[in-house]
């Protein structure tokens, strides 16, 4: 996906939705509208009983998914619905989940409903060994983050156990959209970038295309979460409405991605 | 330091490490680690280095103890509980009064170590989480003490069963946070202060209240708590000229129960025994015995025992006692029961407040209702063992905030005092603590119903 996208020149798109919000039927027609949008690739989102790193916004979506009955099992079938949908998915998870289900089990059942990879906010490196093995077995890529207060020993840790691309958090903070990116993400890239050839994405607080833009050139993917639930929670006209809505912010962003505009730019 | 004149440990000597540290990653056998993001990563080292360099630092161990003695109130007393051993009829029970240091617990001991850390660091700000409010109003007490801004947070359950606690804190000048997330109660308030510290670690110092959570917190509540059991080893050997047979110390989080046992970790014929909290039964799924009742996870920041469902969503727990109510417990505990050196016991909430009732009219200590469970669990051992033996039960708090948890319980209220004091007394009286061959305890269910307003069950 990343020689593809570098080739047109261009960061990629990810677009963040919890599986299951706010019903099964209708998780699998948002994020089917994401990857219609634009995003060129989906993370979907493990609900977890205590995500530590996201704000109010997907702790409630992730709440009101797990009252709906969502579970692990249903979590590998709407990757499925994602790949038959022409998508390409990743799995953002809580660790906690992965061990209930066992490491080996969950990565071989998402390998085979042709999930990319897995995102882990609460796994560091130094607990993933055999994780990682899992990972390499089923052929995944297991992706790790990096933080501002991440120090170069530490970047270059995570860079060499990780594959994909390397997300970075761009604030010290919880997932939600914020009126403004943080200024510490250009600065955390460029640390990155001299510690690993691996492509970088950068998430927690974008919500416009403009910040899209904005990201988008410097840093080798975009994420986008918190306002995708936002504006799926936000359509008024049910299941229809909100796909539409989704669709709609996957445009914008997508748009943004394609027209990569440094923070000075703009007026 | 010269040694205390009355031959007793001080606070400082907890600190000078043990045979039974983790290891470098964390670990207590398979349990601990690190389990968060990795923002928090260089936080979590800032603070284990600062603790490495401040246990053997001099300067800091004299304040830590000067704190301690003119303080807190160490070291803290030993109590033959005479009147108790009669009622029970079994070994001989002795308490180790935590609850009479200042602000109520065992608390003051980690968070008087732990400021002065915060202090050391550059720190201006601790952020802390609390159930019961003891831990909220130690660490209140401590910021006051040395000039430190204070946030803690609470589940907005436990702000409404703990008002009065809430008032202390906000009298001490802490911000007191009530936290609506999830189930409101201890688990959801730590995810509140991690959000916190995840945003603000830069000058903010989170000050953990128990033996769980990420290393080195583990090891660090521990150190801080070891005092408790190097003072009552003394104390205890020289009321009975030998060891205890048994320990016991009620065990949500864990820390007054590591506190208290460590001292007695290499002696094999010490039993140690750690009560969780049953609620209303562990076969009743309502309940916060993680060892006696969970399965291994992780959560915040720690690999150990956990109340969870088959996909590894983590459960409420329930407990009468705010204190206990959590699904988590430290590491080192799960450590110690899967190796077999420590057993772990459910207490049901009537069981506990049974005991409650059982101290306060025999020896005149009403307990915190985390001590209650000890109380319950101590008594049944001191069964057990029969005359001749000894059993040293940690009374880990004392019970001023839970009058109002008692007064419903027991039906204490305005209109029924006079028979409220007769149900009270009869529980005392009947005193059958988790007692097998004993009579039955005596239930809520049993008493009439109390005014409107005033629910019996919690």
């Amino acid at each position: 996906m990343f020689a593809a996208t570098r080739a047109e020149g261009r960061a990629a798109l990810v677009g963040y939705l919890p599986a299951g919000y706010p019903d099964a039927d209708t998780s699998v027609a948002l994020f089917r509208a994401m990857v219609e949008g634009g995003c060129d690739l989906v993370e979907v989102g493990m609900p977890f009983s205590d995500p530590v790193l996201d704000g109010p916004v997907i702790q409630d979506a992730q709440q009101a998914s797990l009252a709906a009955g969502f579970s692990a099992r249903k979590l590998i079938t709407l990757v499925e619905s994602v790949t038959a949908a022409g998508g390409r998915a990743v799995v953002m998870t809580y660790f906690n989940p992965v061990m209930a289900y066992g490491v080996d089990a969950f990565a071989r059942d998402l390998a085979s409903a042709g999930g990319a990879g897995v995102i882990t906010p609460d796994l560091i490196v130094d607990e993933a060994g055999p994780w990682r093995s899992a990972m390499d077995a089923a052929g995944l890529a297991p992706i790790f983050l990096v933080a501002p207060s991440t120090g170069p020993e530490r970047i270059a840790l995570t860079a060499g156990a990780t594959r994909g691309f390397l997300y970075a958090a761009s604030t010290m903070g919880v997932t939600g959209a914020r009126d403004q990116v943080s200024s510490a993400a250009p600065g955390l890239v460029a640390r990155c970038r001299e510690l690993t050839d691996l492509p970088i994405g950068v998430g927690l607080g974008v919500r416009t295309g403009r910040q899209a833009a904005e990201i988008a050139s410097y840093a080798d993917a975009v994420i986008v979460g918190s306002a995708f639930v936002s504006i799926a929670k936000a359509a008024d006209n049910g299941a229809v409405g909100a796909a539409r809505a989704v669709a709609a912010l996957a445009e914008e962003l997508a748009d943004g991605v394609r027209t990569p505009t440094p923070a000075g730019d703009v007026a | 330091m010269p040694p205390r004149a009355d031959g007793l440990p001080r606070h400082s000597d907890a600190l000078a490490g043990t045979d039974h540290d983790p290891d470098e990653r964390g670990y207590f056998g398979d349990f601990g680690g690190r389990w968060l993001p990795e923002a928090l990563v260089g936080a979590l080292d800032e603070v284990a280095e600062a603790y490495r360099k401040a246990r053997i630092d001099p300067e800091f161990l004299a304040e830590l103890d000067r704190l301690a003695e003119t303080y807190a109130g160490r070291p803290s007393p030993l109590s033959d509980a005479a009147r108790l051993t009669a009622e029970v009829g079994g070994a001989r029970i002795l308490l180790k009064r935590e609850d009479l240091n200042h602000t109520g617990s065992h608390k003051i001991n980690n968070v008087l170590g732990q400021a002065l850390l915060a202090q050391r660091m550059g720190k201006t700000k601790v952020i802390a989480e609390t159930g019961a409010g003891q831990h909220g109003v130690a660490t209140a007490t401590a910021a006051a003490l040395l000039g430190l801004q204070c946030t803690v947070y609470m589940g907005r359950v436990d702000t409404e069963r703990q008002a009065l606690n809430v008032a202390r804190m906000r009298l001490l000048g802490a911000e007191v946070v009530p936290v609506d997330n999830g189930s409101a109660t201890l688990k959801d308030a730590i995810n509140e202060a991690f959000r916190d510290w995840v945003t603000n670690v830069d000058h903010t110092f989170y000050l953990f209240g128990t033996v769980g959570g990420p290393h080195p917190f583990p090891v660090i509540v521990r150190d801080f708590q070891r005092i408790i059991g190097l003072e009552a080893r003394v104390q205890v050997q020289r009321l009975t000229g030998r060891l205890p047979d048994a320990v016991a110390a009620c065990v949500g989080g864990g820390s007054n129960a590591i506190g208290i046992f460590h001292a007695f970790l290499d002696d094999p014929d010490v039993r140690l025994v750690g009560l969780e909290a049953g609620g209303d039964g562990v076969e009743t799924g309502r309940h916060a015995s993680t060892i006696s009742g969970g399965t291994v996870g992780v959560l915040h920041g720690a690999r150990s025992f956990l109340l969870q469902n088959e996909d590894g969503q983590v459960a409420e727990s329930h407990s009468i006692s705010a204190g206990l109510d959590y699904p988590g417990v430290g590491p080192e505990h799960s450590h110690l029961a899967d190796i077999s050196r420590a057993e772990y016991r459910p207490i049901t909430d009537t069981q506990a407040m049974d005991a409650f009732a059982l101290l306060s009219r025999t020896e005149g200590i009403i307990p915190a209702i985390e001590s209650a469970h000890a109380v319950a669990g101590g008594v049944a051992l001191a069964r057990e063992i029969g005359p001749g033996g000894i059993v040293l039960i940690n009374v880990s708090g004392r019970g001023d905030k839970d009058m109002e948890t008692a007064l419903r319980w027991f039906g204490l209220g305005d209109d029924t005092a006079v028979d409220g004091t007769e149900r009270a007394t009869e529980a005392a009286e009947k005193g059958a603590v988790n007692a097998p061959d004993g009579p039955p305890a005596v239930r809520p269910s049993d008493f009439p119903a109390a005014p409107s307003g005033q629910d019996i069950q919690l």
